[in-house]
């Protein structure tokens, strides 16, 4: 057992600053059992939003020692020792209180996304048959627990706030699960373009360094809805095509 | 910051139905009743972590994709036999009739399960389940079908109230008429007036030291659902899954999926014995292999093999591991070994079909315990995980016996009796999901508009804030106390004078409780929600200890030193609670529902 000090950032939309705590750290204990336990001892009111402690639900995200962390996930045996663990909420949301932000935004522009919609069933039963290769990369971006580490670190959104213009991370990979969904009909693509400014990133990956899921947010769902909207809007063969016969 | 109980700061919405839960069985049911209703949907947490989320098994439906011998009849008896024949018979009967037809309206909406050779949904052996039955998406079932439920739910004109606590239910004249909650980001009060109210509040876990729960596992519906008046049954059976993680402890508890052992996984002892060949329980002997060889050709699909005894139902395969611990034969750290490694001795590319299989039990270990779960055993050992007990509803409408109330999932009673079988419940949050939203939306157009009593809202005000008056116990101090009590008195292995006590512990907790005192004020404030929480878990630890106390046998999770066998007496009924004209919590008996002449059959069938 060793005995480790925090900077635990405090405070609310209006301002706050850094407050130091010890506590005591046990065998395979992780960031949020630290926040617990410090809550439990000496800040009953210290906010931080969890659910599961197993990295399945993506609510405990914010910054240790500057990194897009779950803590629930982020061992203490895994942080430098002989200095402070720096806890403070996730930069490109406004804070509501402590390590608490407000995320509502991300659910904001879901509901802007338009649904799922299938083909007609393949079969009589009203059900549907395709290979499992055709949903192994769809399945990949379905592994997104909506943590929002993504958006956390995303420059487009971290330092430009372009929360009005682009979508983020997020929700280029739920955009791609619908696009690349083997049965969905639904076409997304000027939309992409337009309202949720896939143009806006310029593929520093940075997103994908951070996602807990290990999901190939840049190489697998952004780089190939680029190339779609390229494809579309930007071919000039097509571009010659569509205007000729009046298809897309 | 005083915390002010003047009226003006209430919000109030008013509803046709209003859910409490936005897991799998609060989102069905919200679906359900949209359209034309005015739908509110409160939850916890934000929308979509609910603790559904966590589900990694799969969802149980006799589908047939795999085996072909598949049928609701079979489905149905294996619920039967898995509850020990304690379940509302309609109940099973309802649910393995509808969750084919609710888990495919799930790929209607989005989901994408793994698929068949030939295209269609996947599905896998599970234990108590005859033959593969359970959908699945790797290990992450639970994320995919909250996900479609959400994405889904969005769109149908639902009004959801994230990160909000409901502390009460509205009553008049014993009808439901609305709910009173706080807002967690800023403490302030919310008051629900509905025609119906459906419960889907998930389980009680956070009652117990070790458990698989999330801290909203507080057995919230249970207790609104008390105090408005609705009773509370089987609340004796609590699930003890077999395999939880025990190390390091920070973790302890955290599940370790079944499906370790559907995909091959073999429990063993320090002395590298396979135990769960020793003890196979009479009603089982007959569909359970006699040897390694053919328990592992099961699991991989061969159709004449039967399943190892690692697959026996979970209150089986736990008592087994707290007797290998007890007896001196547990692992390091206090558990038995999970071996998956071993299947590398049976195939050549084992490394990759774990990851591919078993992918967050993968991480889990690699991240939560240094453990590389492709080379090496896990350490596991029991967690609270579920609880059989809830809400007394009737079977078909999902309504309790306060009018207007309805309850789901989790939360609700009946369909599992003394034991769940793994993977009914995604498909019970279905299809009971469905039934509840169903019939609280008819309830709601056939009766008129209500209005709360104000001074029922202002009470309920009241007993919110009383904490920041005081400034006495600790509320996280209690927490904890609680759930030691109740791991060690109350817990996988019972016996009458520990439970005795346990009673009266809890009873006097209960004093404690009601003066904890918080500091700081009302935003977002951890201290206060849990002191909140503590009246919920009081009522349901009195409700499981009483219970347990009643039932002097051992039958399905409710295991008894005292009593070891199962008893004829204890056959016939199921344990009712409710709150007395004293306030004081009473138990009855309530005889088990007969079975209908093609449901006997059915199960004599399948014997
Ligand atoms: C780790 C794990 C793995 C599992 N795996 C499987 C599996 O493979 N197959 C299977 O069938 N089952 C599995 N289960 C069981 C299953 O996941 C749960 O029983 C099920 O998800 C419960 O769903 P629910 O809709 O009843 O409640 P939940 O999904 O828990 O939702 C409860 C909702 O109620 C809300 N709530 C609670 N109290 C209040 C209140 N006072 N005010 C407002 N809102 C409130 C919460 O915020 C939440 O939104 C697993 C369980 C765990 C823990
Ligand atoms: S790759 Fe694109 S989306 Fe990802 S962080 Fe960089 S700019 Fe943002
Ligand atoms: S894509 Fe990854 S980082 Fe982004 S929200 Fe999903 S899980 Fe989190
Ligand atoms: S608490 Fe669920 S991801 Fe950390």
């Amino acid at each position: 057992m060793a005995t480790r000090s925090f900077n635990v950032w405090r405070g609310d939309s209006s301002g706050g600053d850094y407050v130091e705590y010890t506590t005591d750290i046990t065998e395979g204990m992780v960031v949020l059992d630290a926040v617990h336990q410090i809550q439990a001892e000496s800040a009953n009111d210290l906010a931080v939003r969890w659910n599961c402690k197993a990295g399945k639900c993506g609510s405990c995200s914010a910054e240790v020692n500057g990194m897009p962390r779950l803590m629930c996930m982020t061992r203490m045996a895994d942080l430098p020792e002989g200095q402070p663990v720096n806890i403070k909420p996730m930069k490109a949301f406004p804070v509501m209180r402590d390590l608490v932000t407000d995320v509502s935004w991300n659910y904001r522009v879901k509901e802007k996304i338009a649904p799922f919609a299938p083909r007609e069933p393949d079969v009589d039963d009203g059900t549907w048959r395709f290979p499992q290769e055709d949903g192994d990369r769809v399945q990949e971006f379905r592994k997104c627990i909506e943590c929002y580490l993504c958006q956390d670190v995303c420059h487009v959104l971290r330092e430009h706030n372009k929360h009005d213009e682009f979508v983020g991370p997020r929700f280029l990979v739920y955009l791609a699960a619908l696009e690349m969904q083997p049965l969905d009909t639904g076409d997304r693509l000027l939309e992409i373009k337009d309202d949720y400014g896939i143009g806006y990133c310029n593929i520093t990956k940075c997103c994908t360094n951070v996602c807990p899921e290990g999901i190939t947010i840049t190489d697998n769902a952004i780089i190939p809805l680029k190339e779609r909207v390229v494809d579309r809007y930007y071919d000039p063969v097509q571009k010659i095509w569509r205007a000729l016969t009046g298809k897309s | 910051m005083t915390a002010s109980t003047n009226s003006s700061d209430f919000q109030t919405f008013d509803y046709d139905v209003l859910i409490i839960g936005a897991g799998g069985a609060g989102l069905r049911a919200a679906i359900e009743a949209a359209g034309d209703l005015r739908v509110g949907l409160v939850c916890k947490s934000l929308l979509g972590k609910a603790h559904t989320v966590m589900a990694e098994g799969g969802v149980a439906a006799s589908l047939a994709n795999v085996d072909e011998r598949d049928s609701w009849q079979t489905h149905f008896a294996d619920t039967m036999r898995g509850g020990q024949y304690l379940s509302q018979p309609l109940m099973p009967e309802f649910h393995a009739k509808e969750a084919p037809k609710r888990v495919l309206e799930l790929e209607q909406w989005g989901a994408l399960f793994d698929r068949t050779k030939d295209g269609k949904i996947l599905q896998r052996n599970f234990g108590g389940h005859k033959y593969p039955r359970l959908a699945h998406v790797g290990d992450r079932t639970g994320l995919e079908m909250i996900r479609t439920l959400q994405d889904h739910g969005i769109h149908q004109g639902i009004d959801v109230h994230m990160e909000c606590t409901v502390t009460k239910l509205l009553t008049d004249d014993g009808r439901v008429v609305g709910a009173f909650g706080y807002e967690r980001e800023l403490g302030r009060f919310k008051v629900f007036n509905a025609k119906a109210v459906v419960l889907c509040t998930g389980g009680i876990g956070r009652a117990f030291k070790i458990t698989s729960n999330s801290w909203e596992y507080t057995g919230d519906g249970h207790s609104l659902a008390y105090h408005a008046g609705a009773e509370l049954m089987d609340m004796e059976f609590v699930q003890f899954h077999p395999t939880g993680m025990v190390w390091p402890p920070s973790v302890r508890g955290i599940l370790v999926t079944e499906g370790v052992r559907g995909e091959g996984g073999i429990l063993k002892n320090t002395d590298d014995k396979r135990f769960m060949f020793d003890d196979i329980p009479d009603l089982y002997v007959n569909q359970t292999a006699d040897n390694p060889e053919e328990g592992w050709r099961y699991t991989q699909g061969d159709r004449d093999a039967r399943r190892p005894p690692e697959l026996l139902t979970r209150d089986h395969v736990a008592r087994c591991i707290v007797r290998e611990i007890r007896e001196g034969r547990g692992s390091e750290h206090g558990g038995v070994y999970l071996d998956i490694a071993w299947i590398k001795e049976k195939m050549p590319n084992a490394e990759a079909h774990i990851k591919k299989k078993l992918p967050s039990m993968y991480h889990q270990f690699k991240e939560l315990a240094g453990i590389d779960i492709t080379k090496e055993p896990m350490e596991v050992g029991p967690t609270t995980h579920y609880a059989m007990g809830g809400v007394r509803v009737d079977p078909a409408t999902q309504m309790s016996g306060v009018p207007g109330l309805f309850a789901a999932g989790e939360c609700a009673a009946g369909l599992h009796g003394a034991n769940r079988l793994g993977g009914n419940s995604l498909s019970d949050l279905l299809v009971f999901g469905k039934r509840a939203g169903e019939y609280a939306a008819k309830f709601a157009a056939e009766n008129e508009d209500t209005k709360a009593d104000p001074a029922q809202i202002e009470a309920a005000a009241a007993e919110a804030l009383a904490p920041f008056e005081r400034a006495t116990a600790n509320p996280y101090d209690i927490q904890f106390e609680l759930q030691d009590l109740m791991q060690d008195k109350v817990g996988i292995v019972r016996v009458e004078s520990e439970m005795e006590e346990a009673v009266t512990a809890v009873r006097d907790l209960k004093e404690r409780a009601s003066v904890v005192g918080v500091s700081g004020n009302r935003q977002y404030n951890p201290g206060w929600h849990t002191a909140l929480d503590l009246d919920n878990l009081m009522t349901v630890s009195e409700a499981v200890a009483m219970a347990a106390l009643e039932r002097k046998e051992s039958r399905g999770a409710h295991f008894r030193d005292d009593y070891p066998d199962k008893e004829e007496e204890y056959s016939k009924f199921n344990s009712v609670l409710y709150k007395g004209e004293d306030g004081q919590m009473e138990l009855r008996r309530e005889p088990v529902p007969a079975l209908s002449e093609e449901q006997s059959a059915i199960i004599e069938e399948n014997r």
